[in-house]
């Protein structure tokens, strides 16, 4: 009973969410362009699909991972898990959080991996290129990006460097990758950036990332939580560049190959 | 009728069945750290097997949505207003979609909420509650704006088939020289504020109008011209919330 009056507030919520963006396309369709539309039923349809889909998956998240993966965040944090039960320690090790950044790069790619609009580009991106960008490998790309990404963005909370090194670091490097990188391949790694931090990812990432620095002597929780979403978001763009250029010498071997055995 | 429905429910099952498969690395990793680093029990059982079974269904159906829904719409609008040729109704088109779509995100009024709570605390605000419900809007109304801007440079930048490269890579050296002139407060949430603002709804739809305008645009190519729009979206809240948090210290 409880789940479906769940369920029930879950419906409305995405509704109030999805009416801005229904609005304004509806709004366009018959006030600019003036036409109807050519498949109006099955949009209207696919419209109730999205709406019903993401309200059910948002409660199954409520329900079974966000409570479980905030606890074991909080858990994972926690001095007493990582010094040993009343060991303690003088300033941070951030040798000792190990674990942490397990968990943090372990959660990164699984959350990644369930993200329903990365499933989207990727469905698109591999539409649209005629299946040269394979829909897996675009995914495990990104995730690998992000799973590196938490994984760094603990690491610093953890030693308190600032986030602007990181970032413009990674900036650099991804202006170096864009000036080799195939032309084609460009815009979908800026794109993947953008993707990979909604639904599922940026609750349990937030969570690890206070939990972190609320136990940290000298962090503030305010101050030092935020940054590893602008992690998640940066690293992808590194790794799916990276995985193209892999995947062009790959290619480039297999002909090198290929013609070694036709001579 | 019989048959079409036979088809559908085995095709309704395939998809099920790939949801499934998205779903294992995060069970995988869910369970060896309660079982085996924290050794605990699964707390809830059922209820987390129930949870489980409403994200299967709920992400099947989705990307079903996604299919018949998000994607003809934008494609079937980027071809109507490539047909019309008006260049200010679909700029208008772009900005109302971004800004849109954007002011009403649940993440970003979370994020927004946190962030007055951090301006607060750091002595930017007075503190009262009205204070920062207004720190709180005024930063949601510019996320919301730049997240239109962005749509709108993103299409421009389609019609005229510029590379896209010269434009990010020139964003982000703006959001590297602002870092050093903003407070240290608003830093942190401005590099967030651009991962928040692309939801489960817009991306489809944006990258689909992208792809859409560049197939029906004649010299331009979908792969090359098409992707880019998110992008767009995730980088100029970062220069605009920068130079808020400037604008907001200076003028007190």
């Amino acid at each position: 009973m409880e789940t479906l009056i769940n369920l029930f507030w879950s419906l409305v919520a995405t509704s109030r969410d999805v009416l801005p963006i229904a609005v304004v396309l509806f709004g366009f369709q018959y006030l600019v362009i003036r036409q109807p539309l050519p498949n109006l039923r099955s949009i209207i349809i696919g419209f109730i699909y999205v709406v019903v889909g993401l309200s059910f998956f948002l409660i199954g998240l409520e329900k079974a991972l966000f409570p479980l993966g905030k606890l074991m965040a909080a858990q994972l944090t926690d001095p007493a898990f990582i010094h040993g039960v009343g060991v303690v320690v003088e300033g941070v090790n951030w040798q000792d959080y190990y674990m942490v950044y397990l968990f943090a790069a372990a959660i990164g790619f699984a959350t990644t991996i369930a993200e329903p609009s990365l499933m989207a580009i990727a469905i698109k991106a591999n539409r649209v290129s005629g299946g040269t960008v394979s829909i897996w490998g675009l995914r495990l790309a990104v995730a690998v990006g992000v799973a590196f990404g938490v994984a760094l963005g603990t690491y610093r909370i953890i030693t308190g460097t600032p986030l602007h090194y990181y970032i413009i670091v990674g900036y650099a490097i991804v202006i170096v990758q864009t000036i080799r990188a195939n032309r084609a391949v460009i815009p979908l790694a800026y794109d993947s950036g953008g993707v990979t931090t909604s639904t599922v990812t940026v609750p349990l990432v937030t969570a690890l990332g206070l939990g972190l620095a609320t136990t940290i002597p000298g962090r503030s929780s305010l101050l030092d939580g935020f940054g590893l979403i602008a992690f998640a978001s940066l690293f992808p763009v590194i790794t799916v560049m990276a995985y193209s250029n892999f995947g062009e010498w790959l290619r480039k071997r297999r002909r090198i190959r290929g013609d070694a055995n036709e001579v | 009728m019989g048959h079409d429905m036979r088809t559908g429910l085995v095709r309704f099952f395939r998809l099920l069945t790939s949801s499934f498969r998205d779903l294992v690395p995060i069970i995988v990793v869910i369970s060896f750290f309660q079982l085996i680093v924290l050794q605990q029990p699964i707390p809830d059982f059922g209820g987390i097997l129930l949870g489980l079974f409403f994200v299967l269904i709920g992400l099947t159906v989705f990307i079903q949505g996604l299919e018949i829904g998000l994607f003809p719409i934008g494609e079937s609008m980027a071809n109507a207003f490539a047909r019309k040729g008006s260049l200010f109704w679909l700029l208008a088109f772009a900005f109302a979609l971004g800004f849109g779509t954007t002011a009403a995100e649940p993440a970003l009024i979370a994020v927004a909420a946190e962030a007055a709570r951090v301006a607060a605390a750091g002595g930017v605000l007075d503190g009262s509650a009205a204070a920062q419900a207004d720190y709180a809007l005024y930063l949601r109304g510019t996320v919301a704006f730049s997240v239109g801007v962005a749509l709108m440079i993103g299409v421009f930048r389609i019609l005229k088939g510029w590379p896209i490269q010269y434009l990010i890579i020139g964003g982000y050296m703006t959001v590297v020289v602002l870092t050093i002139f903003a407070p240290a407060n608003i830093i942190g949430i401005a590099y967030d504020s651009g991962g928040v603002t692309t939801s489960t709804v817009t991306v489809p739809l944006v990258t689909a109008l992208g792809v859409g305008l560049a197939t029906a645009i004649k010299g331009r190519n979908p792969m090359v011209d098409g992707f880019g729009l998110i992008a767009f979206a995730s980088l100029t809240p970062m220069i605009f919330v920068l130079i808020f948090g400037m604008l907001w210290s200076a003028l007190g």
